[in-house]
């Protein structure tokens, strides 16, 4: 999913990287408003392991492989915003120091999989919960599926650049029915992945899920009340 | 939560972070990804230029110098991780800084859950 140099446009992956910097910039904003201390060290922890399991290419058909793009991971597991910044800082890093997409696409990543996969795909699990069962396996459930969505998501992302600023003279049609039918395939294994992960921490330390805070029991604050009996 | 525990995971999570870059990393499936094939497929995989950083130490998840396929890349996956995990720790800590002083009554973490 990680869009090379070449494929798009100069012109749209300037105005990609124009509205990758105002995702970035928001999601700097709301997270420096709303996050929690334990968050910190985290959200780190969420973007060493994207990086890590985005290495893990696994076949999904002859001669195609997929990977997690895990904007819904990280989004479920810290929030959106924090969830943003996670998936936009390994698609840096990957840039700078692995030549892992390109550095002119950046902006078009960061539009695929951090505005859509991570925004958009806590949008579509948010969505998801409100007509699903409030229980911990549920929520589970819940997010491996926006997980999948997420990536057919990304793709269609993918597919309006290259109809904007596609190099090539190449049947739009037939690049979109492509794009869409192997990354569902991937979406597959992105909300398998998915699953398993936040399954796990679930396991562990359900009450580092920020997407599912709501069924963490509150805690109280308990005033001293004056004495009624009496 | 209780920060000793918060350190535990994070330690934690951290080895298996680091065992998946590794070990598990070389195994991954060569095969062009879903993007790629799309392109293969269409025709205008041709239209891709190098990186600007196709040069670099670590370039294609390689460190240059290591000729073992395998241990370059899970060298390139462990270096990548820290250097991922450390500009993450100095951002969100710089985060938590802002927030802190913004609001400096709700600096515990209990206080500011919503």
């Amino acid at each position: 999913m990680h869009i090379p140099d070449g494929f798009i446009s100069t012109g749209v992956a300037v105005a990609a990287d124009a509205v990758a910097v105002g995702t970035v910039g928001v999601s700097l904003k709301k997270a420096a408003d709303t996050m929690e201390d334990k968050q910190a060290p985290l959200a780190g922890l969420v973007a060493a392991f994207v990086f890590a399991v985005q290495m893990l290419n696994f076949p999904i058909a002859a001669g195609t492989s997929g990977h997690l793009l895990g904007g819904v991971l990280a989004a479920v597991l810290v929030g959106p915003w924090l969830g943003a910044i996670c998936i936009s800082l390994v698609l840096i890093v990957q840039a700078l120091f692995l030549a892992d997409g390109g550095v002119s696409a950046l902006g078009l990543n960061i539009v695929n999989m951090a505005l859509l996969g991570a925004l958009g795909g806590y949008a579509v699990f948010t969505a998801i919960r409100r007509i699903t069962p409030r229980t911990k396996p549920v929520v589970v459930l819940d997010a491996a599926v926006a997980a999948g969505i997420s990536v057919v998501m990304a793709s269609i992302g993918f597919w309006v650049e290259y109809a904007l600023g596609g190099v090539g003279e190449v049947s739009l049609r037939a690049v979109f029915a492509a794009m869409v039918g192997i990354h569902f395939l991937i979406g597959v294994g992105e909300a398998i992945i998915t699953g398993l992960t936040i399954g796990a921490v679930m396991a562990v330390r359900p009450d580092l899920v920020y997407g599912a805070r709501d069924l963490m029991p509150r805690l109280e604050v308990r005033s001293p009340t004056p004495a009624q009996e009496g | 939560m209780d920060r000793k525990n918060l350190t535990l995971f994070v330690a934690g999570g951290l080895i298996v972070i680091l065992g998946l870059a590794f070990f598990v990393s070389p195994l991954a499936s060569k095969s062009p990804d879903g993007l790629n094939r799309v392109a293969i497929d269409a025709g205008f995989a041709d239209t891709q230029k190098d990186s600007a950083t196709a040069g670099g130490p670590l370039a294609g998840y390689q460190v240059k110098g290591v000729e073992n396929e395998s241990l370059s890349r899970g060298l390139a996956g462990v270096i990548g991780v820290a250097i991922t995990f450390g500009i993450g720790m100095i951002l969100f800590g710089t985060l938590r800084t802002i927030r802190a002083r913004r609001r400096p009554d709700e600096g515990s973490e209990a206080a500011s859950a919503p």
